[in-house]
């Protein structure tokens, strides 16, 4: 993990409210699964803002965000050029050792970018991954899975194009060595559960409110099976029976 | 170079800069970003005779030039911090502050008993916490309470005692006054705000326990205040904070009348906030002519 002021590369707009920001990587490390605590400003706002990884190069981080309240909008607002300060990688990250065969990566709305960089991982250490990607209209992000991926499964509650309703009604999860899901938490349980029910491994990625992003303040930690967790530190990649007491 | 070395108690602070309770941990997360033996001192995470496990639901949350907390004070118990975290912290060449709270007179005798017996600088108070007794109300709102548990707490405690006080005092000079007199060897002030926010379209507070902990900028020009009456009312040194972000500010807090400072949430929007105050102080009394930092303690 490191503190740093880098430089925004490219802020790109893809629907109506979701970005892509790319900014100067200057040798912090990252695995998948982790995130980066942003701000692009100095006093106008308190707190950082924890946003995944959405892809990363040598040289370069990219993250996928949606426009939610003013931190994002202000992230939407970045010009090339512009200064930007990171605080990463931060977290657990998927737990890559442990995971063999064949894999599937569930996603749902800001919950699909992160997953493409694990797709990557995977497919790099000889994993067959398939991905399922669910969105509520606007699709994004589908060509970022299809050189990672052998199958990709879209759903769309109101889109134009795939399977019309939810992700999880297509989800067989009995195929796979492993389910590794990010989105709503929602839809993670019905994940977890479905797994559940055929014994497969699920990993999720959880979400909450941060306020340091690396262990310190204990504003983000939560109630597991082993106690009580650090989003930011212990997590954000949980087991699925760690998290949901029903599955 | 400026000489920032300042004295709480006889204990020597190289400077001014302390990180505030519940913002710092234990100090080793920021060991990775920084290191913290620039820091004057660390005061640790709230420590109560058990461990906690503290609040559900959401446990910060972003306000205007601040923000409010509802942790719960979630920690390992004294003693998990005894064995696990005083020889971490000790590897540093910073101050000990052990920061503790508690929620009846039993826990607070206790707890400060195994802390003095402990290898601390010294023993940080918190007085904000509910009190069991009195259906929840924080020891820290009444002066006769406050100065209950300050007595019983000063029989047992052999190192500085330090109370924090809160700014939900009914009167806060009164209640400096009374924990003065109730044996404190200096205050620190102010703790965080009680606050309230409300999601609209769920009809529902934002937090569990509804009210929560305001902190950060928005409360720097009341925690100013406060500090400065209290400095004047009372003869044993004050420790400032609330929303403190940069060494200007540790200057106004000292003129004011703190001898030294804490800085929280600006930890948050700076991870290495410590470090750069420390440094911009230097460089700022410098330019203030300013050769020692405690020559300007209560000057206003
Ligand atoms: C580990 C982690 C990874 C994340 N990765 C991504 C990502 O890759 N892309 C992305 O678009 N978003 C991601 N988020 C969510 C993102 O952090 C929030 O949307 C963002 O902080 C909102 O800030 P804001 O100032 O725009 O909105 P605010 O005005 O602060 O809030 C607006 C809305 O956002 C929600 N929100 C605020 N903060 C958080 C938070 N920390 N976590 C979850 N919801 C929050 C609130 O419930 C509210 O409804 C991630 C969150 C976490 C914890
Ligand atoms: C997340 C968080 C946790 C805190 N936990 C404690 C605590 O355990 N004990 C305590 O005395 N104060 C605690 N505080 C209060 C701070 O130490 C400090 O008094 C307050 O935040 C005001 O200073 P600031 O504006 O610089 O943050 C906490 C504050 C925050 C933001
Ligand atoms: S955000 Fe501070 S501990 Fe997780």
């Amino acid at each position: 993990m490191k503190y740093f002021q880098s430089t925004v590369l490219s802020n790109i707009q893809l629907t109506d409210d979701i970005f892509v920001v790319q900014v100067v990587r200057h040798g912090a490390p990252v695995s998948a699964g982790q995130f980066f605590m942003l701000k692009c400003w100095d006093k106008e706002l308190t707190l950082m803002r924890p946003i995944s990884v959405y892809q990363a190069t040598e040289e370069t981080l990219s993250f996928m965000y949606r426009v939610v309240g003013e931190g994002t909008r202000r992230l939407s607002q970045l010009q090339k050029g512009d200064a930007i300060s990171l605080l990463g990688g931060l977290g657990n990250g998927y737990p890559l050792d442990q995971l063999h065969g064949h894999i599937a990566v569930v996603g749902g709305g800001v919950g699909i970018p992160p997953l493409s960089l694990t797709a990557r991982m995977l497919q790099a250490q000889g994993e067959t991954v398939d991905a399922y990607l669910g969105y509520r209209d606007q699709l994004f992000a589908i060509e970022a899975f299809e050189p990672y991926c052998r199958d990709i499964f879209v759903s769309s509650e109101h889109g134009p194009e795939g399977y019309r309703g939810f992700i999880t009604d297509l989800l067989k999860a009995e195929q796979y060595d492993a389910v590794l899901t990010c989105g709503p938490e929602v839809m993670m349980r019905k994940v977890a559960q479905l797994c559940a029910e055929k014994q497969v491994t699920c990993w999720c990625s959880m979400e909450h409110r941060m306020a340091c992003g690396i262990g310190a303040c204990l504003g983000c930690s939560i109630p597991t099976s082993e106690g009580m967790k650090r989003v930011c530190k212990d997590g954000p990649i949980f087991l699925s029976t760690h998290l949901f007491q029903e599955v | 170079m400026a000489n920032l070395q300042t004295t709480v108690n006889g204990i020597t602070f190289k400077n001014p800069i302390i990180a505030a309770s519940g913002t710092f941990g234990f100090g080793e997360e920021y060991n990775q970003l920084f290191d913290v033996n620039c820091l004057g001192g660390i005061s640790s995470k709230g420590l109560t005779l058990k461990p906690k496990d503290g609040n559900l639901g959401i446990r910060v949350y972003e306000t205007p030039s601040g923000m409010m907390n509802s942790v719960g004070l979630q920690n390992p118990g004294i003693e998990a911090f005894i064995e696990h975290y005083i020889p971490v912290m000790r590897q540093w060449d910073t101050v000990l502050i052990a920061n503790m709270g508690g929620h009846s007179m039993d826990d607070y005798v206790t707890g400060a008993e195994m802390l003095s017996r402990a290898d601390i600088d010294m023993l940080e108070l918190n007085i904000s916490c509910p009190n069991v007794k009195s259906g929840g109300m924080a020891f820290g709102i009444k002066a006769d309470v406050a100065a209950e548990v300050v007595t019983a707490v000063r029989k047992v405690c052999r190192k500085p005692l330090i109370v924090k006080l809160s700014p939900n005092a009914e009167n806060i000079v009164e209640m400096a006054q009374a924990c003065e007199a109730a044996g404190a060897d200096s205050l620190s002030l102010v703790n965080t705000f009680q606050a309230m926010a409300i999601d609209i379209h769920r009809r529902k507070p934002i937090f569990n326990n509804v009210y929560a902990g305001l902190s950060g900028a928005a409360i720097r020009p009341i925690a100013l205040r406060m500090v400065h009456s209290v400095a004047k009312a009372v003869q044993i040194p004050v420790i400032g904070l609330g929303g403190i972000t940069s060494a200007e500010d540790v200057l106004a807090f000292m003129m004011a009348g703190a001898s030294a400072v804490q800085i929280g949430t600006v930890n948050f929007t700076t991870p290495d906030a410590g470090k750069i105050i420390v440094e911009e102080l230097n460089a700022l009394c410098e330019r203030e002519h300013i050769e020692n930092i405690q020559d300007v303690v209560g000057v206003i």
